[in-house]
């Protein structure tokens, strides 16, 4: 089969790229291991519903048109959304791609369907396609939980559970589990805290409007740094921040340093991590004010420490069941054979062109602050897109 | 501006050392002979850097003893006040840098670091108490001209980068070994 562009990947990042290929008349294909919204169907846990809410999450052919835009998607509600953006969408679903090689021409893809000859290939297989688990030494007895195994609180062992990790994932499991009945002790790394609502105003309301998400990538400081930060901590509907956890009598320790002779060993630095957080919001808050022109609003209760947080716990001794490793996501390339991805397994890009008529979408901060939400993706693919077609002529 | 960091060289470096993880790996020395009694002298002079060895301009002494309550003759402070003192010089230190860093004059940064003990471990008098401190607090007073969120994240930002605050909050593998 020949293309002049083939897609990998139908997420909503792969759509907007067709979509934009289909308004530029570039012949191409989509071609998709699983079904359309592959990730939301089968990589996430039951009662995760969007953090941006439905009237941000718009995409090429697609926005939301129920009678709750302020209301927060389910799952069902996700995949029915791509699902609408992808209607006319030239995608093969059930194709993997195996492996993507340099030809004369441009590259070949060998796929599960066969040989696919293309000029020039999108990149658009996900940022979050594989869990990252810190290598320690768990002692067996202990079970090992990532969130892609990860359904509900019910599937865990009885007893305490150890969550590694207080981003968006981490907080919103211990919260489910802690309500489960079952102890929740949170190590808490470095992390962004969040309000859910800010003067009346959904936090991403500000985000989107005072033009945080919009500030492009090569205008940034540090974007490495900016590449590299967690989600906020946020839930639909309410705010999930440390102090609500604490409220909920969720156990805070330190990041998870070590585990040596069947302990786990938490840094003695909470205080710093909770402290850094929380100056960090109060500066977003003000850009917030500064964007609107108006008096500060309010500012919230600093982070509770516990006075002397556990450093060390022994996970021998019955109290932990089973850890839930929600220490972030790595996409997978290990079916990419050209050498665009530096030893720490990160696809070297600027602004999602990679060079040689490779190009990707859907990667933290790729061209804006807000390029892997969903809201993101239609600016970015029409950058990168617009770059594509002007390298065809 | 200047607080007499030399931060362009800092960033130089990372920006260098960023491609040449080897040149980055450091090995800091430390010589130590026993006197008498719990009494030992220190010296620190020759490191490992930037691929070849190095050396301070001059040798530092350090002596270490334990004070008289402890029956001891208090020839120098006690080993673990030396961790004190390297807390605290570290995170002076990325305060100072941060500081010069972000644009802030600094007039005068005091800090008094207290190391809360328990001495009941190291004589093994309850098995259930450590050897090493309880906890450490660190109070800095800090007179620049900045806002006191902007002193604040200073604060925070020098701990973030700090290579003690990190051997003293997270552990480290320590081989000890008779030659
Ligand atoms: C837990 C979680 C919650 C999130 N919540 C939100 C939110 O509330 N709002 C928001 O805007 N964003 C959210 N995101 C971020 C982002 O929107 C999602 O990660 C989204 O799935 C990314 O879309 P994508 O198209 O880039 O990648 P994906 O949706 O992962 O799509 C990539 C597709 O490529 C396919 N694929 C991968 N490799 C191959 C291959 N070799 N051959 C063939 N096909 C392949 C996969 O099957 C998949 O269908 C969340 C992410 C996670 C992980």
């Amino acid at each position: 089969m020949y293309v002049t562009t083939a897609v990998i990947g139908a997420g909503h990042a792969g759509l907007a790229a067709s979509h934009l290929l289909t308004a530029a008349s570039v012949d191409h294909v989509v071609l998709e291991r699983g079904e359309v919204a592959n990730s939301w169907r089968h990589e996430r846990w039951d009662s995760l519903r969007l953090l941006t809410p439905n009237w941000l999450n718009r995409l090429p052919g697609a926005a939301y048109e129920g009678p709750d835009p302020d209301g927060y998607a389910d799952m069902s509600e996700v995949v029915d959304l791509l699902e609408r953006s992808a209607k006319d969408v030239p995608v093969r679903t059930g194709v993997n791609v195996a492996s993507v090689r340099r030809s004369p021409e441009g590259y070949t893809l060998t796929t599960s369907e066969g040989p696919v000859h293309a000029r020039t290939v999108v990149i658009a297989s996900g940022a979050c396609n594989r869990p990252v688990v810190p290598a320690f030494d768990v002692p067996p007895g202990v079970e090992q939980v990532t969130p892609f195994d990860y359904r509900n609180p019910s599937r865990l062992p009885d007893g305490g559970v150890l969550v590694v990790g207080a981003s968006a994932t981490g907080v919103q499991l211990a919260a489910e589990i802690q309500r489960s009945g079952r102890p929740v002790v949170l190590s808490v790394g470095e992390h962004v805290r969040l309000p859910r609502v800010y003067r009346g105003r959904d936090v991403l309301w500000w985000m989107h409007h005072a033009g945080v998400w919009a500030q492009r990538y090569d205008e940034l400081d540090d974007l490495t740094r900016a590449r590299r930060l967690p989600s906020p901590q946020l839930v639909a509907g309410s705010t999930l921040d440390l102090n609500t956890l604490t409220s909920m009598g969720v156990e805070l320790v330190g990041r998870l340093s070590a585990i040596r002779d069947g302990a786990a060993l938490f840094s003695g630095g909470l205080r710093n991590v909770a402290a850094l957080a929380d100056l960090k919001l109060n500066r977003l808050l003000d850009t917030f004010d500064e964007w609107a022109g108006t008096a500060p609003g309010e500012r919230h209760e600093p982070t509770r420490v516990p006075e002397s947080a556990r450093w060390r716990l022994d996970l021998r001794s019955g109290e932990i069941g089973s850890i839930v490793w929600a220490t972030g996501f790595r996409p997978d390339y290990s079916w990419l054979d050209v050498p665009v991805v530096d030893a720490k397994g990160v696809l070297v890009h600027d602004g999602g062109v990679v060079g040689d008529g490779l190009y990707a979408l859907g990667l933290p901060v790729l061209r804006r602050r807000g390029s892997t939400f969903i809201c993101g993706i239609e600016d970015d693919a029409r950058d990168v897109i617009g770059h594509l077609v002007q390298g065809l002529r | 501006m200047s607080n007499g960091v030399n931060v362009q060289a800092l960033l130089d470096a990372r920006e260098v050392l960023k491609g040449a993880p080897e040149a980055a790996q450091f090995t800091w020395r430390a010589s130590s002979k026993w006197q008498h009694g719990v009494h030992s002298t220190t010296k620190i002079q020759k490191f490992f850097g930037l691929g070849q060895e190095q050396s301070h301009k001059s040798e530092s002494v350090f002596e270490a003893d334990h004070p008289e309550v402890f029956a001891a003759e208090d020839n120098g402070v006690t080993p673990i006040e030396y961790l004190l003192v390297g807390l605290a010089a570290c995170l002076t230190a990325g305060v100072a840098s941060v500081a010069q860093n972000r644009g802030i004059t600094l007039n005068s940064v005091e800090s008094v670091v207290e190391g809360n003990h328990d001495i009941r471990g190291i004589l093994g008098a309850d098995s259930d108490v450590r050897n090493g401190f309880n906890d450490i607090k660190v109070t800095f007073t800090i007179d620049a001209d900045a806002s006191p969120a902007d002193i604040e994240a200073l604060v925070a930002q020098s701990q973030k980068r700090s290579a003690v605050f990190d051997a003293l909050t997270n552990p480290t593998n320590v081989t000890v070994e008779v030659a």
